[in-house]
């Protein structure tokens, strides 16, 4: 809290409104601060914060002296916050409302909602850095270390350690906040791919025609690979059943084509491992994954989750049906004489248990019989009819 | 004559205890069928589970499978309840098959005692078994036990009564 200094509120030239937020309560790290609640600015040179009453109350911060920010989601009785952590302060900082602070970090608190577009108006501001590009008229204090080496001292006895161990501290968390950047980096260059991922989709949409079958499949593996744009995630449709509402029907849109390739069944394993893939960043757990796909039919969704006796769970497409599904089974193994699961599995190009289950189905119908012998379990035509 | 056996015996899956019911249904009766008709060819009157499953009957070696005891226990089971079987031990080890239930015995012999005009007449039980008369008849040969169980089948019909004489039984067909 003691970053921050008193301002007029007037943006400076060159600066320029981002964004504002009323009902924004200040922490000096875990404690409430001393001011009120307020509305909290973004421009692309401060975060300007002003009591919602006293407009005289003004303080800002520069942005610049941000290292790293994360999003804490909102609890019981609790409202969302950003928080915002800082370089230590400089020497020649202007006085502010606090002179001294034991935490480096302050929490933005969002009474009145609006913390997600804050946020990512605030992380476009921070990877952009337009305070670098267009300084204003006087020059931002920066906290590159030049007072530091000056003002140190060579000291001895237990004064020597205890400045040693606070270097050693500060060293750390000098660490600690260069690795953050690496990680807030690598997800601006997530979006990047995503912005390329859906170039490349669109062309593929505009050249249809012009590009062979081969292309467009390497094509379709790369966006794969590269994820899928704007993922669902528990941050941007909250909890609960609306959650797995929203990511049905997104698992609806991105499961129908690789269904229809593997003959309208697929495990649900390896629905996991495609969609996880796909997500890249935004990873889905198990347990919403399968909550996910027990609403395909509250939705109304061409999808369905399907559990074999076996315990084993599929989606399978709704157009699916059984009997083609049992008389395919049939026709392949009296073809064949008769298959062991294995056999089946690679002669449809699915997995094994997917193709076992599918044998099993047909001989509940009475449809197959089977050899349990020392070589394994072979399915034959029911000849005992 | 050598055994005909059916198409069953050959296709693999005949050797598993199918687990659809309906399946299953058709498969016991095969076996049923199978295990009689064997027995009547090699005329056999008793059989043990053990040594069952050695025999060519539930051990195919042509295709090398054979029956597991479970499920030989299983065709055995279903042929008692058809009459066609008695266990012979609690523990279902050995077992009298009847290939042809008592009834029908009976009703083979009094066939031949009236066909031989010997109605009235009494036999040994030796002589309906073993005698010269009796020579290329069906149940030549047949066991002592299965005998007499065939006579007092038609004895409840009331067309033959069983005599307890000296050196063993007789009876007398009427």
């Amino acid at each position: 809290m003691d970053r921050f200094v008193w301002t007029n509120g007037l943006l400076e030239m060159n600066e320029t409104l981002v964004i504002q937020q009323r009902g924004v309560r200040l922490y000096d790290g875990d404690e409430k601060a001393k001011l009120d609640v307020g509305v909290s600015l973004l421009s692309t040179h401060r975060l300007i914060w002003r009591d919602a009453k006293n407009h005289e109350c003004c303080i800002a911060i520069p942005l610049s002296q941000i290292i790293f920010f994360e999003e804490q989601a909102a609890g019981i009785g609790k409202s969302a916050k950003i928080v915002i952590h800082l370089h230590p302060v400089s020497p020649s900082k202007e006085p502010g409302p606090y002179q001294h602070s034991k935490f480096s970090y302050i929490k933005l608190s969002f009474k009145e909602h609006g913390q997600i577009e804050f946020y990512r108006r605030l992380t476009e501001e921070m990877t952009q850095k337009r305070w670098e590009r267009t300084p204003v008229s006087q020059p931002m204090p920066t906290t590159t270390g030049g007072s530091q080496q000056a003002g140190r001292t060579r000291a001895v006895g237990i004064v020597g350690i205890e400045r040693k161990l606070e270097e050693k501290r500060k060293e750390t968390d000098k660490n600690i906040s260069e690795a953050f950047e690496d990680l807030s980096k690598l997800m601006v260059k997530a979006k990047e791919m995503v912005e390329l991922s859906k170039s490349i989709a669109s062309k593929i949409k505009e050249k249809q025609g012009d590009i062979t079958e081969d292309e467009t499949i390497r094509f379709k593996s790369y966006l794969l690979s590269m994820g899928i744009a704007n993922p669902v995630t528990r941050e941007t449709h909250g909890s609960g059943t609306h959650y797995h509402m929203q990511l049905a029907k997104q698992l609806g849109d991105m499961l129908l084509a690789p269904l229809e390739e593997r003959g309208g069944m697929m495990a649900l394993t390896e629905v996991y491992c495609l969609v996880n893939r796909a997500r890249g960043m935004e990873l889905l757990s198990p347990e919403d994954l399968v909550n996910a796909c027990k609403v395909f039919d509250a939705l109304k969704l061409p999808l369905r989750l399907r559990i074999f006796d076996s315990g084993v769970m599929v989606v399978q497409l709704q157009s699916h049906s059984e009997e083609e599904m049992i008389a395919s089974a049939l026709d392949n193994v009296s073809e064949k004489g008769s298959l062991t699961s294995e056999e089946f599995a690679k002669l449809l190009g699915l997995s094994v248990l997917l193709a076992k289950e599918r044998l099993l189905l047909a001989e509940k119908m009475g449809h197959l019989c089977r050899d349990d012998s020392v070589e394994g379990l072979r399915f034959y035509p029911n000849l005992f009819q | 004559m050598s055994f005909e056996w059916p198409w069953q015996y050959n296709f693999p899956p005949f050797f598993t205890l199918q687990p659809n019911v309906d399946t299953r249904q058709k498969q016991l009766a095969a076996w049923c069928s199978l295990t009689l008709s064997y027995c009547r060819h090699r005329k056999l009157y008793t059989l043990d589970v053990m040594e069952a499953q050695e025999s060519p009957v539930f051990n195919n070696k042509k295709i090398e499978r054979k029956l597991s005891v479970e499920a030989i226990q299983v065709v055995f089971e279903e042929l008692r309840k058809k009459g066609n079987l008695e266990w012979m031990d609690k523990n279902k080890t050995r077992c009298l098959i009847m290939w042809r239930r008592p009834e029908e015995w009976g009703k083979l012999i009094y066939q031949w005692v009236s066909r031989n005009g010997m109605v009235n007449s009494v036999f040994t039980l030796y002589e309906l078994s073993n005698g010269d008369d009796t020579e290329g008849e069906e149940f030549h040969g047949l066991e002592e036990w299965m005998l007499l169980r065939s006579l007092q089948a038609l004895q409840t019909e009331g067309k033959a009564e069983i005599i307890t004489m000296d050196d063993g039984k007789g009876v007398k067909f009427f």
